[in-house]
């Protein structure tokens, strides 16, 4: 069973129709990569999927697990397991990072049944995940996301998703903003979350990200539709032709 | 580090929505309704106090009859009614001996605001465990004071005001109206005449209180205005932490309180006091609610003494609420950290001054409002240097936090330099819970209302930090709770 399936999805922001009829089908343990130039929808589709306020679905479906995704809030998108890792992380003042992290695990935790974790088994859980992706203490105790280097913000998204454990992961433009240390740190990240049960759909503007995280597909977005789906191959193909070709397809 | 785990059992906030809206059936022993000389006399009759405390009275009654009402707060007070106010009550018994005579439906309510006073006892013997005694103001009168023996060994004097009348009649004579004069203002003018009772502290000279010292105010009795007169002295090199927390019993009729607080430091002393308030501020048309006319202030009258104000305000109707340094001993500080959350109708008019008159006094300001729904909130404050207090220093943050576009947040900072050394810094902003913040915190599967309580106590993170523990958690959830209903 596919674990996410989009099929004829649209959608409008502000009145202006950006997603003209997705069509998607990833299977369970499945790298997709979306690829296209500024202004196809790309970041569009991750917010759609992520239930952001002022995003109108106005035709299609998405099943994820075999439920409508759509008619879910966005926090029970979260607790059912989708994870979007997003492109500008926001800052929250004088929350600590360690504080944040527990109220979302937790949230998941108690929508699945499962007991709370207490402070210190907490953060014992998040010492060892921090450890594994190389993420000092300091960053643990720090506000979340304020004063942090693009790069940092982008490894706490990583460092948010494997304490979270999603299903269904969704990188909007994490390489986005990235050096190539910081950009191999994060895919490490992510490699290391990749399993036969957690389904990435990788956004991207360059091909750069999926020399590190190997997609088993990738999609060319553009005007709003997917216009050419294929192997890890493709995103190749796409660094060297560019967009042009698809945007007159689209057109 | 506790404060920092904000906001626990959040996700209980349903079941604890006005958790402290019940009121308990007691007899009560009340003098009739309205206030004359004869009130006045009654009072300090059933006090058994002595002829000059009654005379202070008298004259306090005398002059608040021809008093006016404050004006200059941005709140609009309702014309109070003071002859259908209830101005003594108290529990029908005598004051129990212990805690097993207390009346175990009071131990009950006590149990339902979370604060079984057995269990602090039984708290106490635990090794390490923080302990804090408790003075239990029910209505009017003490009616039950722990550890007391512990503090008596040191020395520590920590009791019901008008025990202390009793017993410690020269230090109550020496400092009673000695930092708020009755013909302070019309609220602190009625509280001397009227007062029933409040806690009286007196730390002796080198004295570092062992433990948080706690007062559980509490609301009961329909239409019964509360005026407590607290008084605290830190004697030379003392130390001592106050912590004051309110909560009130659910009430259509709007009840007044105006309490009165003093603080000395002498030498070297130091005083820190916390109050979480949380009165019934009303329901979310505005009907009913605490109306909280509060004179609190502070008097460093000795060198190097420091007197440290942190409150967290959420409940009342409308609060009216000053609390204030003066500066006097050279080298003395005085600091106000404050959270005021005012949600659906409340309004607040609340800050503080600082009067510089030492040299080389500092003091510093952190305030931090939130405002939702359709309320008000004026941060109002004083910052005066005067000509001798050279070398003086201020610091004062106000930072104002909306949640909502039908709700207002003033700040009315007043600085007077006479002292040209002086140096005074003032910082204030105001901000918004912006829509990116909210939709981060749901994509990360944490509901509406724990995000908004996340985010308002990041905001105010300066301040809880200042809370001790005891105090910190409680305090954390309040927040949440008071913001409920304030998004979507």
């Amino acid at each position: 069973m596919s674990l996410l399936k989009i099929e004829n999805l649209s959608a409008t922001v502000g009145g202006t129709e950006i997603l003209k009829g997705i069509n998607l089908d990833i299977q369970p343990g499945e790298v997709h990569a979306i690829m296209g130039p500024n202004g196809s929808g790309k970041s569009t589709l991750s917010y759609v999927l992520a239930g952001r306020p002022g995003y109108e679905v106005t035709g299609g479906s998405v099943t994820y697990q075999g439920k409508n995704l759509l008619e879910m809030a966005p926090e029970e998108r979260a607790c059912e397991g989708v994870f979007l890792a997003f492109q500008y992380p926001v800052e929250l003042p004088g929350v600590a990072n360690t504080t944040f992290l527990k109220h979302a695990l937790n949230a998941r935790r108690k929508h699945q049944g499962e007991a709370e974790l207490d402070a210190l088994e907490f953060v014992k859980a998040l010492r060892k995940k921090a450890k594994e992706l190389n993420i000092p203490d300091d960053m643990l105790k720090r506000p979340v996301n304020v004063g942090f280097s693009g790069g940092e913000k982008k490894r706490n998204e990583t460092l948010q998703m494997a304490i979270l454990e999603p299903r269904m992961a969704i990188l909007d433009e994490t390489d986005s903003g990235l050096d190539i240390d910081a950009l191999k740190l994060v895919s490490d990240g992510v490699n290391a979350l990749r399993s036969a049960d957690r389904s990435f759909l990788v956004i991207t503007h360059y091909q750069r990200l999926l020399d590190y995280i190997v997609p088993d597909k990738v999609h060319v977005l553009s005007a709003g539709r997917i216009v050419k789906t294929g192997g890890k191959e493709l995103a190749q193909e796409l660094e060297k032709t560019g967009y042009a070709a698809y945007e007159d397809e689209a057109a | 580090m506790a404060t920092t785990d904000t906001v626990e059992r959040v996700s209980a906030l349903e079941a604890e929505k006005y958790r402290y809206g019940f009121s308990t059936d007691i007899e009560m022993d009340f003098a009739p309704k309205g206030l004359n000389e004869d009130i006045v006399r009654l009072i300090s009759a059933k006090k058994e106090e002595p002829e000059w405390l009654l005379e202070w009275r008298l004259k306090a009654f005398a002059l608040w009859q021809d008093m006016p009402e404050p004006g200059w707060q941005k709140p609009d007070v309702p014309q109070i009614d003071y002859q259908d106010v209830y101005y003594y009550a108290a529990p029908k018994k005598d004051g129990p001996k212990s805690l097993d005579e207390v009346d175990p439906k009071l131990l009950e309510t006590y149990a339902k605001l979370g604060i079984p006073l057995k269990e602090q006892e039984v708290l106490a013997g635990v090794e390490g465990a923080p302990r804090v005694a408790v003075d239990a103001v029910f209505d009017s009168v003490s009616v039950a004071t722990t550890y007391r023996k512990e503090l008596e060994s040191h020395g520590i004097v920590f009791c019901s005001i008008s025990e202390a009348v009793k017993t410690h009649p020269d230090l109550v004579k020496k400092y009673l109206g000695s930092v708020v004069p009755y013909s302070d203002n019309k609220h602190a003018c009625l509280n001397a005449a009227v007062f029933t009772d409040g806690s009286f502290v007196y730390i002796p000279k080198g004295v570092k209180c062992p433990m948080e010292l706690s007062t559980y105010f509490r609301i009961n009795a329909q239409e019964t205005g509360q005026f407590e007169r607290t008084l605290i002295i830190a004697d030379e090199g003392s130390y001592v932490s106050y912590l004051e927390g309110c909560t009130a019993p659910m009430r259509d009729e709007n009840q007044l309180h105006a309490a009165v607080v003093e603080l000395i430091t002498l030498d070297d002393a130091e005083i820190k006091y916390s109050t979480v308030q949380n009165w019934y501020p009303g329901d979310v048309n505005g009907k009913g609610g605490i109306f909280n006319f509060v004179t609190k202030r502070g008097a460093c009258r000795g060198r190097n003494s420091k007197i440290s104000w942190t409150q967290v305000e959420t409940g009342s109707a409308i609060t009216w609420k000053y609390p204030s340094c003066i500066l006097q001993g050279d080298n003395s500080v005085g600091e106000f950290y404050s959270v005021a959350i005012t949600n659906n109708c409340q309004q607040a008019d609340t800050g503080t001054k600082m009067i510089h008159i030492g040299k080389n006094t500092r003091s510093r300001i952190i305030s931090k409002g939130i405002s939702a729904g359709r309320a008000d909130q004026t941060y109002r404050g004083l910052v005066r240097v005067l000509p001798n207090a050279s070398g003086a220093r201020n610091f004062t943050q106000c930072d104002s936090l909306l949640i909502g576009d039908k709700c207002g947040a003033h700040t009315i900072p007043y600085i007077e330099s006479r002292n040209p050394t002086a140096q005074l810094e003032h910082e204030a902003t105001t901000s918004r819970i912006s829509e990116d913040q909210l939709f981060y915190c749901l994509s990360r599967g944490i509901g509406e209302e724990e995000a908004v309580a996340l985010i308002v106590n990041g905001f105010c993170k300066e301040v809880m930090q200042t809370l001790p523990m005891e105090f910190a958690v409680e305090a954390q959830k309040l927040i949440g709770i008071s913001l409920e209903g304030s998004v979507g």
